[in-house]
């Protein structure tokens, strides 16, 4: 028996290192895998929330399913993009694209 | 004790990924890092008996968006992917460590204070029955009291509009530049 | 019978409309004819309307009242005050409506008379006038002025129509605003000089300051009584009300303060002294707009109100405010006289000779302490007997002067003189002005002014004598203007070669001068006092029936010596006489020059003490303080968004960063409240 406190800890310091990649990558790509691991971490919470919380119910299982699928989909698109700003402006650096601010 | 003894196994997995991808100065080294992070995770799935869901993690995110990843990373030049932080060490490196070692106390010390949590634990019925293929199938499109045909829906309208959308980004630009 | 009436505010309106807004796209003689067209309806109109009101003889009825009438009078003996209509316009509450209507009482249907008969000669005048001018001096930035000017007179003929039918004290303040606006118009007509700027502000400005006492009159009025009505003939309940106020002694000082902060906004439209100062730099403006607006018409609403509220002054305890207002009129009059005899500018001249006649008029009304036409009551018409006479030959006297001064093309003495060979129409009909101005038998102002000056007689000898000097210092004056324009050395003939020869005026402008020649002749004779008097009934002019008082010679006698000493001084070709004098009296002379320094004097106040002690304050306190507030307030509005500015950089990590510190913040924060 896994107590769920372990759970929390693990899927905490992902977040954060997930966070932490975010905050200091420069590559947009980079940035992406981050929010990835920003993800996953959200996911295991969800998983070990409903097993070892909850055990009789099917949410935390089924929003864990669909927050793959809306990754998968927001991965797709975020990729999309970058690849078009890439095409742009040849760099595919965050402070590339700041000239669409003001 | 042998599912605590794979968990920490896991974790060390998960976190030593995880840090090598957030930290390396190559892409496809990130990339990597994050496709054995998704293995972990795919892995506590299977410790929490949830197998439907582990084996759907390991096919989508680690077979599908890695490779859309490792796509990507290729598609875009590979002189930029050097030097991924330029000022690795740097203000702001420290910041978000701070940051982060901050964000990390809170939530640890949330957990520690919450009373919530601890009156749950020690569910003995819990890791008692795998949800079988059945059940998620039938789960998802019903549309009882605890039927999930709605959010499902939803998801398939969502990943419909986000093959869409991503179609019409590339595609535009192609007009663009063979103009 | 008088449904028609309301034509007569609605038509000058859309003739002030229409010139206003396209006249500058007709040619001028259109523009001008549509303006003196109009006039000419409403002169129709007015003499139509006169006749009706003076000489019908049956029953009409108006606004659901029924007059029955024989030649004009109701079987009381008083002419009817009718009410044509009377909109509300707005409700200040259930009881104070301000209203819009029209209301013909014996002076407001003579003031119509005037008015009309003005404007419309003014406006025929006007032709040859503006054309002349325009011509003689090539303004090129005048070059709609022709339209501009029948579109100010239309609007101006409006509010002063509207002015003198008023039905409440409310709607003559309004109409009393927008005849000021006209008159700043129309005195700084000729906009690119400075001076007719300076003096359009001057007059504006002197005038709104007095209008200030006036508005505050009407609202202590309205707040004690309740209403904007003045007149006691319609309003039934108004007298009772007053009765009872006048009755009570602790708001009895209401009624008279009131009438009297009036009065101040009317010592202000009507040039009394102090107030005068604004009325001879309004000489700046187009010479038919100063026989129109600052000799017959606008200048007399002072006497108008008084005259208006005539029967509330006397029968409700405002009697000592009347006194106030003659003692005030009186020296307002001797130091007109006094400042007119040594003007070099004839239109100054004339306008001082103007304060001096209106000052007369309110005199007269001044001077009543009873309503009974023989005694007590006997100024009030006289009052409207000289405002209606002196209307006549004040605006005679003024297009004269307009003549000449398009002819010699300045307004100073010195440039005219011997001009009576040049110009015979215009020298008659000016000798006609002065021996009608200075009262002497069988002129209209002889009849109108030895009215005034026996009612003075009845209040005060002392007074009576006063006003007589003052009668011959005016016969002085007037021939001595008369005397330096048409005899005398003549300007031209001093080097005929060089200098314009002077010549008489066209049909357009000599023919109105004679029409008005005529009516000052004339219109001593009219019974006035028949039609206006202070209790309404028919009362006599004694002097119409060659009953000579004593009083009657004494004033045709001050006339006599003022003239006479005025053909002495100036008639001959050398008049060595007013220089010795200027000479042995340097300071009288300079003083009578500069109006005794009373424009000064109100220059140092206002500069001096107004500017330095209240409004340099004030200023600094709006220029610090308030303004500093809100430049403080800019200042930091900016300066907070440059330095938020850089927070929205753009950088999406850096927005990360921050949400993530926000939100571990918070909840540490709700960590430490739980």
């Amino acid at each position: 028996m896994i107590p769920v406190e372990y759970f929390f800890i693990l899927s905490g310091l992902l977040f954060f290192i997930g966070v932490f990649g975010f905050v200091t990558r420069r590559n947009l790509v980079a940035m992406l895998i981050s929010v990835e691991l920003v993800l996953n971490s959200v996911d295991i919470n969800f998983a070990a929330f409903n097993r070892l919380l909850f055990p009789g119910g099917y949410e935390g299982m089924f929003f864990t399913l669909f927050s793959i699928g809306v990754s998968a989909a927001e991965s797709a698109v975020a990729l999309a993009i970058i690849i078009n700003v890439y095409r742009h402006f040849h760099s595919d650096q965050v402070n590339s694209i700041e000239n669409m601010k003001l | 004790m042998a599912r605590l003894v794979m968990f920490a196994i896991l974790a060390v997995v998960i976190l030593a990924s995880a840090v090598f991808c957030v930290s390396t100065k190559r892409i496809m080294r990130a990339a990597t890092g994050l496709l054995f992070v998704l293995f972990g995770v795919a892995g506590l799935y299977f410790l929490l008996d949830y197998t439907f869901l582990g084996a759907a993690q390991i096919s989508i995110y680690a077979g599908g968006i890695t490779m859309m990843y490792i796509f990507a990373i290729q598609l875009v030049s590979k002189r930029t992917l050097q030097g991924l932080s330029e000022r690795w060490l740097g203000k702001r490196t420290f910041l978000a460590a701070f940051i982060a070692l901050v964000g990390v106390a809170t939530v640890i010390l949330v957990l520690l204070k919450n009373q919530f949590i601890n009156i749950l634990t020690g569910n003995e019925n819990a890791l008692a029955n795998e949800i079988t293929m059945d059940i998620v199938g039938k789960t998802l499109m019903s549309a009882d009291k605890y039927g999930y045909v709605l959010p499902f829906e939803f998801i398939s309208v969502f990943l419909l509009a986000c093959i869409i959308g991503g179609l019409v980004i590339l595609n535009k630009n192609k007009k663009e530049e063979s103009k | 019978m008088f449904d028609y009436a309301f034509l007569i505010l609605l038509l000058p309106f859309l003739s002030a409309i229409v010139l206003g807004l396209f006249g500058m796209k007709m040619p001028r003689k259109v523009a001008g004819l549509i303006g003196t067209c109009m006039l000419g309806t409403l002169f129709v109109l007015s003499l139509y309307t006169a006749y009706h009101y003076f000489f019908y003889t049956g029953e009409y009825s108006a606004m659901g009242q029924t007059f029955r009438v024989v030649d004009g009078r109701l079987s009381s003996g008083v002419y009817p005050t009718v009410t044509v209509f009377n909109l509300t316009w707005l409700k200040f509450t259930e009881l104070l409506t301000f209203n819009i209507g029209l209301r013909l009482s014996p002076i407001s249907v003579m003031m119509l008379i005037v008015i009309t008969t003005v404007s419309f000669m003014v406006h025929i005048y006007s032709f040859g006038y503006m054309a002349e001018r325009d011509e003689n001096y090539k303004f090129e930035e005048y070059e709609h002025g022709f339209q501009r000017f029948y579109a100010y007179l239309s609007l101006f003929t409006m509010s002063m129509l509207g002015l003198v039918v008023a039905t409440n004290v409310f709607q003559m303040y309004l109409f009393w605003e927008l005849v000021g606006v006209c008159s700043y118009l129309l005195i700084g007509f000729y906009y690119p000089k400075h001076t007719a700027v300076h003096a359009s502000k001057k007059a504006f400005i002197v005038t709104r300051f007095a209008d200030l006492f006036f508005l505050i009159g009407i609202l202590f009025f309205s707040f004690y009584v309740g209403t904007f009505n003045y007149d006691l003939n319609v309003n039934p309940g108004l007298s009772d009300k007053l009765a009872s106020i006048a009755a009570n002694p602790e708001i009895a000082w209401a009624i008279p303060t009131a009438l009297f902060l009036m009065f101040i906004g009317g010592a202000g439209k009507s040039a009394m002294f102090p107030l005068h100062i604004w009325l001879p730099d309004a000489m700046e403006g187009p010479t038919p707009v100063s026989a129109l607006i600052h000799a017959a018409t606008m200048v007399v609403a002072g006497v108008f109100q008084v005259a208006s509220l005539f029967p509330i002054y006397i029968k409700f305890g405002a009697i000592e405010q009347l006194h106030w207002i003659a003692y005030i009129a009186a020296f307002t009059a001797f130091y007109a006289a006094a400042v007119a005899c040594a003007q070099r500018d004839i239109k100054r001249g004339l306008a001082f000779s103007t304060i001096s006649q209106i000052a007369y008029m309110l005199v007269a009304l001044g001077v009543c302490y009873a309503i009974n036409d023989e005694e007590g009551g006997l100024g009030y018409m006289a009052s409207m007997f000289h405002l209606f006479t002196h209307a006549m030959f004040k605006a005679l006297l003024f297009l004269c002067s307009g003549a000449i001064i398009v002819i010699i093309g300045s307004n100073f003495k010195e440039y005219m003189g011997g001009l009576h060979k040049y110009m015979p129409i215009t020298n008659a009909c000016f000798l006609i002005g002065c021996i009608a101005i200075s009262g002497v038998w069988p002129f209209a102002g002889f009849f109108s002014k030895d009215e005034i000056v026996s009612a003075c007689f009845q209040f005060s000898p002392m007074l009576g004598w006063f006003m007589t000097l003052v009668s011959g210092m005016t016969a002085f004056y007037m021939f001595r203007l008369y005397y330096v324009i048409f005899w005398g050395n003549s300007y031209y003939e001093q080097d005929p070669e060089n200098r314009r020869r002077p010549q008489e005026v066209p049909f357009v402008m000599w023919g109105p001068l004679v029409f008005l020649a005529i009516i000052s002749i004339f219109a001593g004779w009219i019974p006035f006092g028949h039609f206006v008097s202070a209790t309404g009934q028919s009362a006599e002019i004694h002097l119409q029936h060659f009953h000579f008082s004593s009083v009657a010679w004494f004033s045709l006698l001050a006339a006599a010596i003022g003239i006479s000493l005025a053909t002495w001084m100036y008639m001959p070709k050398h008049n060595p006489v007013p220089d010795m004098l200027a000479k042995k009296m340097p300071v009288l002379h300079k003083a009578a020059l500069n109006r005794f320094y009373i424009d000064d004097v109100w220059q140092f106040f206002t500069h001096k003490v107004v500017f330095r002690c209240f409004s340099m304050p004030i200023a600094w306190f709006d220029r610090r303080v308030i303004d500093g507030t809100f430049n403080f307030l800019a200042w930091g509005t900016q300066e907070a968004g440059e330095s938020i500015r850089p927070w929205q950089s753009g950088d999406v990590r850096q927005y990360a960063v921050w949400f993530i510190t926000g939100t571990v913040a918070l909840t540490l924060v709700l960590l430490c409240l739980i």
